[in-house]
């Protein structure tokens, strides 16, 4: 078992190691071990049904492991001491629809043993945290879409843990709202939270995390930060995609410089910016003219795809 | 294409479960209980009224009625108390600890034989000489009563025909200006005869063979008490304010704890959970919420009846304080039980609407146990219903003290805590898994 202290004598705040879940004959969690240190934000991203939200559940307690355990600040997850350090929103709408938001933040705070004065703040901290304070006063059942969601992380988070987990904030969300959720995540991190995040939008995982778990069937594929995936898997490799006018020859002059030409467009990888120059200087020398150019790096999705062979939306 | 429809709409109803239950299994099961209660009536199955007879009389005429009454199939006669196990035989009801046991509920009816009846038994004109039978019933039992009286004139006109006899002798003496010796000697061996053959008739064993029939006459003179009911203002309706209370109780309680449901598909059990609240403390909050819903309503039903019906609420308070805490609390379990079970709200709805009907129907929430067979009446036991409803019939009907509601507090406190372990037994699926 690995140690769950930094050298410093730091513990970790988050420690997952070996474990595995299985529901019947079926593996959802295959023997997953990841350290979630302090102030990170660690993306979890895979496809539905990649064992994402079990993982969540083990450490929130709600999902017993086969094997393995999950430490939070070297103590067993299970431990009160640690529950109180977790905060998690489910991917669910887990609210009181007859209850207002005042009365939803009021009940799931009492549940955390908040009381008094330190309940009320909490439940002003949350209405200002998820901009509700002017429907403090609505029920549930009147919010809109992204309203609910981001009282939905606001329940989740009224005791305010020093560790949170994020399980498909956005699903279902108008692009607004997730940015205003986006808005809420980065808020979490400056005040210095551990937040774990899983999403199946990769642009989510790269906007928000710094380090990213790329999750399939029950494992992790591989994890470190955007640009370590991307440089594992591609090295320095980028893409151009050049539009050029048709003309008979532009397929065999794609492929004589290693390229492939799909709907048109011809796609060369290339490993320094100079290379692009030599393209350019060779299709106008060969008559070509270049109507449209983009160079693009390869991301997270084209990791998971090289990885996988599945697309991530799969 | 209306093949298509028909065929989905049975698909459909194949694999909802509650559904099925709700158009298949209700019915049969109601048709069931309804065809045992009152299906019996027209037979010998007749639940029969249990009576305590008191002689005072000790008379040869006297005897023969008791002899008579022990006979009569409809009435199970009791005159002395049952002798427990390794104890002398105890003595005789007296008129008191008749008219005692009648107010307690013990029996819905008790005749009083005076002394003196034996001296003119029977008349076929009122006169101011002749001692009434005195019948003491529970007017909560209406139909026990009215049995008795009319049984009663029917077992005088069978097991008093000698002393008829020597009535219509008088009033044929007295008409026809006095009797011959001849005519007066061969009357008196008649009647002797006619004696012996009632002797003879009581000597032996019941063979069935008594006749039936009503046969109102007012051959003998009764005096009729209803010993509880005289000071009531209206007998049933304390009863069917238990009664409907406690069904409608089962409805709220089953529907309020499907919250669980509501909570558990939403995630938010599962948020709670995750904060560290247990299962038996969630429980124990939704029980005690169940709790004091299922108070405020029978508290307002019992309000509305006072209200209106003039039930005497507010000189029974504790009686109805402990009744309406320990049924409450009962149902409540009965409600967190159905959740626990129960996979959706329909199944729950389903589950909830069979089990709250049937008990209602054999506890004596839809009508009283009296009139159904003695073996239901056993069964209705079962079902809290019969002891919450009995418990608050001690109270408003019969005015008894807080103390003696012990057996339906023990056993509805019984239920309630069966019913608990069972639902905290079945709510460890929404635990981790």
């Amino acid at each position: 078992m690995a140690t769950s202290t930094l050298a410093s004598g730091i513990a970790i705040p988050l420690q997952i190691d070996s474990v595995v879940k299985s529901f019947g004959e079926v593996t959802a969690v295959a023997g997953i071990s990841i350290d979630v240190h302090e102030r990170a934000c660690l993306g979890l991203l895979g496809p539905n049904g990649a064992g994402k939200s079990t993982l969540i559940r083990s450490i929130v307690g709600r999902v017993r492991p086969d094997s393995g355990s999950v430490r939070v600040f070297g103590q067993p997850a299970s431990t009160p001491a640690a529950r109180r350090q977790l905060g998690w929103v489910p991917q669910e709408l887990a609210l009181y629809p007859l209850l207002t938001s005042r009365e939803n933040l009021g009940a799931f705070g009492h549940y955390q043993g908040l009381r008094g004065k330190a309940l009320r703040d909490a439940i002003e901290w949350c209405l200002e945290w998820a901009a509700l304070s002017d429907r403090a006063d609505s029920f549930v059942k009147t919010l809109s879409g992204g309203m609910r969601r981001r009282l939905n992380m606001a329940a989740g988070l009224i005791h305010r843990p020093r560790i949170v987990l994020l399980d498909e904030p956005t699903v279902g969300v108008d692009p607004q709202s997730r940015n205003r959720i986006f808005e809420m995540v980065e808020a979490l991190r400056t005040e210095g939270a551990t937040v774990i995040y899983t999403t199946h939008y990769m642009e989510e995982a790269e906007r928000l995390c710094d380090r990213i778990a790329i999750v399939d069937h029950g494992r992790v594929i591989v994890e470190g930060s955007k640009e370590e995936l991307v440089t594992q898997s591609f090295g320095t490799r980028s893409d151009v995609l050049m539009r050029l006018t048709a003309a008979p020859t532009v397929a065999a002059w794609t492929a004589a410089r290693g390229g492939t030409l799909q709907d048109d467009v011809a796609h060369f990888p290339v490993d320094r910016p100079s290379d692009i120059a030599a393209l350019l200087d060779a299709a106008a020398r060969d008559g070509l003219d270049v109507i449209d150019l983009v160079l693009r790096r390869p991301n997270l999705e084209s990791v998971f795809l090289k990885l996988t062979g599945r697309d991530l939306r799969q | 294409m209306i093949a298509t429809i028909v065929h989905n709409g049975f698909l459909a109803l194949r694999r909802d479960r509650g559904a099925l239950v709700l158009c298949f299994v209700v019915p049969v099961v109601f048709f069931t209980i309804f065809a045992v209660i009152f299906g019996s009536m027209s037979g010998n199955s007749m639940p029969r009224v249990h009576v305590l007879v008191v002689d005072e009389d000790h008379s040869a005429a006297s005897a023969r009625l008791v002899r008579g009454l022990h006979r009569e199939r409809a009435l199970a006669i009791d005159t002395r108390p049952e002798s427990k196990a390794g104890q002398s035989q105890p003595p005789e009801y007296t008129a008191a600890t008749a008219e005692a046991a009648v107010k307690h509920g013990d029996v819905p009816a008790a005749l009083i034989i005076p002394a003196g009846f034996g001296v003119d038994p029977i008349s076929f004109t009122p006169g101011p000489g002749r001692k009434p039978i005195r019948i003491l019933h529970d007017s909560s039992n209406p139909v026990a009563g009215q049995m008795v009286a009319g049984l009663l004139q029917k077992v005088a006109m069978t097991s008093l025909s000698g002393s008829m006899a020597e009535l219509g002798t008088r009033y044929l003496a007295l008409a026809s200006g006095g009797l011959t010796p001849q005519q007066r000697q061969n009357l008196d061996a008649n009647l002797a005869r006619m004696h012996d053959q009632e002797e003879r008739r009581d000597a032996q064993s019941d063979t069935g063979a008594v006749a039936t029939g009503d046969n109102p006459g007012g051959l003998i003179a009764v005096e009729t008490h209803d010993v509880i009911g005289e000071k009531k203002k209206n007998s049933m309706i304390s009863y069917y304010a238990a009664a409907i209370g406690v069904m409608f109780l089962m409805f709220t309680a089953s529907g309020a704890a499907g919250s669980l449901l509501d909570e558990a598909e939403s995630g938010a059990l599962d948020r709670i959970l995750s904060a560290g609240v247990s299962m038996t403390t969630l429980l124990a909050g939704k029980l005690t919420y169940l709790v004091l819903l299922a108070s405020s309503q029978l508290t307002l039903m019992f309000l509305w009846g006072a209200a209106v019906f003039h039930l005497d609420l507010f000189t029974h308070l504790p009686g109805f304080f402990v009744m309406t805490v320990v049924t409450s609390l009962t149902v409540a379990a009965f409600g967190l039980l159905l959740a626990s079970v129960s996979h959706t709200r329909q199944q729950q709805a389903s589950i909830a609407t069979l089990l709250i009907l049937t008990l209602s129907a054999i506890g004596g929430s839809m009508f009283p146990r009296y009139i159904m067979p003695e073996t239901m009446q056993k069964l209705g036991l079962l079902s809290f219903n019969a002891w919450a409803i009995d418990g608050f019939t001690k109270v408003f009907w019969r005015d008894q003290p807080v103390w003696s509601l012990y057996p339906q507090v023990a056993v509805l406190l019984g239920f309630g805590a069966a019913l608990f372990l069972l639902a905290r037994h079945f709510a460890r699926r929404w635990e981790s898994v």
